[in-house]
């Protein structure tokens, strides 16, 4: 297999990963506008979650392919936990409060959840990689990738799918594209914008577990695993324009082909790749590819 | 009469104020500052080994319970204090921490990342602190500079990739190929620097397919494993550690890297128990010398496994036998410096002066202080091949390399060694 389809197949593999944390980062963002720096411990949050409910379903000697419902049912509750109790338990006396002040809530929240999870599950690694090999592998060329990959693709194409149908085709998404474009105006018309705050930040909590429950068979579920995802998430939106979807999708496959080049042609420079096309992406436009003209308000 | 009773009386006074100073100075507690990785991906498999490793070897120190050599309490009949400080976060939080700690404690051991212990150094040295190394492998901390408040009581990476060069040639002499994967900071670097100067010295037209340099907790290597499954190398290289090491196993093993490549892993023996069954037959592994299951039989290590064990329900890694090395080699020195001054508590001059070319007994054999003037231990390693025995990992095919041979001697730089063909000064 030549080196080109290598390069391609892990960049779009890489991506997948990138953009499902991505999606729920950006959705917070261009609705909420706040920098959500909490997306890391719930992602990590989601993977010990799915640890701990895998390792359990597994333990009971129950059918192994149960294992994927255990994944998502451990996202959807962290979710759906999570998003609420952060939403109106905190967030919402903080609304109409400098972006700035928000981001360090949210990073103060990072770091409670954090110790949480130690304080819950202690500092040691769990492992739960049998949803990642239970499905075999397939070849191309003298490579052989796991099938799991292939889920991973598909969970980022459905999530991206879905938040892009439901914000342009259904009354809810319009609603949200209304508040995205004026908060104030959309609340005069009669939208229930304290709703629909707490709709998209449960989504966005949920896409985030989402991204840890898929990554955690594929890796040792480790303390601290939050941290680097958020910072990649970030070069992710900041390179596709802070709260746009597109820009999400586009931002993740630069990202992901940019680094598996790297790491196939150029190994030396992978530290650096993705982080120089981030700086060239701002020089160029300052606001990220997709970033949509503002207008300035009196 | 009565000014013989005053004298007398004054006489036994200030015997018994001076016995009583001597017994008050002679158990005044010394605080040891422990720093290691107690939170974030290096904790579970190095952090807390080694933490347990402290408190299991103090409590013993204190109740007096090791055997010969170390048989008397604490150092010197102190009882020992210690002091945890998590060594997570970036190397400015490190020297921050280390200033604070400094001022608390009697002295430091601690540290598994390299950045950190070539951070702390200077900052040891300003501060007048002994300072004790437990873990870290970057060989350049006494190579680029000289200290006098700062030991390491374990042999550097030097010492690993030389030994992992020469277990390769050991089981494939006609080897062709090699590909490294290691981590991109201090430890990753040097470690695949002196193993593909060795190889290359080794074997002279080795050829190096690709080396693989991602950043520190990826967590990702998908485009790497392909990289290394597209080299098709006769052996891979990896000092891979913690979740890094962890997750890399995870991905590489179902896409058959391990099958199409050996794999040697010199920092692998730390998930040897808790990835038992995923790591494949076959696999080379390292434990930082001669630690864990390549340590030799002897009372001490019986006895540290034993009390690990018991206390911990687990075999104890490499980092736990690391940190009682440290501990020990410094106990070794105090209480060498304590007889030279007449059995008085040592002042630290006079610890350091001890523990400069100091040989010391740990449960993996004997230390010795031979490098860095005197500051830098060397040991011999060993390394072993993975072999799944009913459900068992074990080791076979261990191959032990004495000291002189996988360290250079003193004042020699491990890249100039290695360049040289590793003569002798």
């Amino acid at each position: 297999m030549s080196d080109l389809l290598a390069v391609i197949i892990d960049g779009i593999i890489y991506s997948s990963w990138l953009f499902i944390m991505a999606t729920g980062l950006t959705l917070i963002y261009g609705v909420m506008k706040i920098l959500n720096i909490a997306h890391g411990s719930l992602y990590a949050l989601g993977a010990y979650l799915s640890a701990s409910l895998v390792g359990w379903w597994l333990a009971g000697g129950h059918d192994p392919y149960g294992s994927y419902a255990m994944l998502a049912a451990a996202a959807l509750l962290v979710g759906l936990v999570m998003g609420p109790l952060l939403e109106r338990g905190l967030l919402r006396l903080m609304y109409g409060r400098d972006e700035v002040v928000l981001l360090l809530i949210t990073y103060a929240v990072f770091l409670i959840l954090e110790d949480v999870i130690k304080l819950v599950w202690g500092v040691d690694s769990l492992y739960v990689s049998q949803p990642y090999d239970l499905l075999g592998n397939f070849d191309i060329g003298a490579l052989s990738y796991p099938v799991y990959n292939l889920v991973l693709v598909g969970v980022a194409v459905a999530t991206g799918s879905a938040t892009a149908w439901t914000l342009n085709c259904t009354r809810h998404g319009k609603m949200l594209l209304a508040v995205i474009h004026d908060r104030e105006v959309s609340g005069a018309m009669g939208i229930n914008v304290d709703r629909l705050y707490l709709m998209t930040f449960t989504v966005g909590t949920t896409l985030a577990a989402i991204g840890g429950a898929v990554t955690a068979p594929t890796l040792a579920v480790s303390a601290g695993m939050g941290v680097e995802v958020i910072v990649l998430s970030f070069a992710v939106v900041v390179i596709g324009g802070l709260g746009s979807l597109g820009g999400a999708a586009l931002g993740a496959l630069i990202v992901g082909m940019v680094r598996s080049a790297a790491v196939h042609y150029l190994p030396a420079v992978e530290l650096f790749s993705v982080y120089s096309v981030m700086a060239m992406v701002l020089i160029a436009r300052p606001k990220g590819l997709f970033s949509a003209a503002e207008a300035r308000k009196i | 009469m009565k000014q013989l009773v005053k004298v007398w009386i004054w006489t036994a006074l200030a015997v018994f104020g001076m016995t009583a100073a001597a017994i008050a100075q002679a158990q005044q507690p010394l605080k040891i500052g422990i720093v290691t990785f107690l939170s974030g991906p290096a904790a579970g498999p190095f952090g807390v080994p080694a933490r347990n490793s402290a408190e299991v070897m103090t409590e013993s120190l204190n109740a007096g319970k090791l055997p010969a050599p170390y048989a008397t309490k604490g150092f010197g009949g102190a009882p020992l204090e210690i002091v945890f400080v998590d060594e997570a976060g970036p190397s400015t939080k490190q020297v921050a921490d280390f200033r604070n700690l400094a001022q608390r404690v009697d002295l430091v051991i601690g540290y598994i990342s390299s950045g950190n212990c070539l951070a702390v150094a200077p900052v040891a040295e300003e501060l007048k602190k002994l300072t004790v190394f437990f873990d870290c492998g970057t060989p350049r901390i006494f190579e680029d500079a000289d200290y006098k408040y700062v030991f390491r009581t374990q042999a550097t990476a030097t010492m690993d990739s030389i030994g992992a060069a020469l277990y390769v040639l050991d089981r494939n002499p006609k080897v062709k190929s090699v590909a490294g994967l290691n981590q991109n900071y201090a430890w990753g670097q040097d470690s695949w620097n002196d193993f593909e100067g060795a190889m290359k010295v080794l074997k002279p037209g080795i050829d190096v397919k690709t080396s693989q340099m991602p950043k520190l907790f990826a967590g990702q290597f998908g485009a790497e494993i392909s990289t290394l499954l597209s080299s098709n190398a006769d052996f891979i290289h990896s000092s891979f550690w913690g979740g890094d090491l962890e997750a890399f196993v995870l991905q590489a093993a179902p896409r058959n890297l391990f099958k199409k490549s050996t794999v040697v892993l010199t920092a692998g023996e730390t998930a040897m128990f808790k990835l038992a069954d995923r790591i494949p037959d076959g696999t080379v592994l390292g434990a930082r010398g001669m630690h864990g299951v390549l340590a030799p039989a002897s009372e001490l290590n019986k006895w540290f496994r034993a009390a690990f064990q018991d206390r911990y329900q687990l075999p104890p890694v490499y980092p736990a036998y690391h940190m009682a090395q440290a501990i020990l080699g410094t106990k070794a020195a105090y209480e060498k410096a304590q007889a030279a001054n007449g059995g008085n508590p040592p002042s630290q001059d006079q610890i350091i002066a001890a523990f400069e070319n100091l040989t010391f007994e740990a449960p993996s054999g004997k230390v010795q202080m031979a490098l860095g003037k005197g500051h830098q231990a060397v040991q011999g390693t060993a390394y072993g091949t993975t072999k799944l025995v009913k459900g068992r990992i074990t080791l076979t095919n261990v191959k032990y390399y004495p000291a002189e041979k996988v360290n250079p001697p003193d004042g020699v730089k491990s890249e100039d060694w290695i360049k040289s063909g590793f003569k002798a000064k």
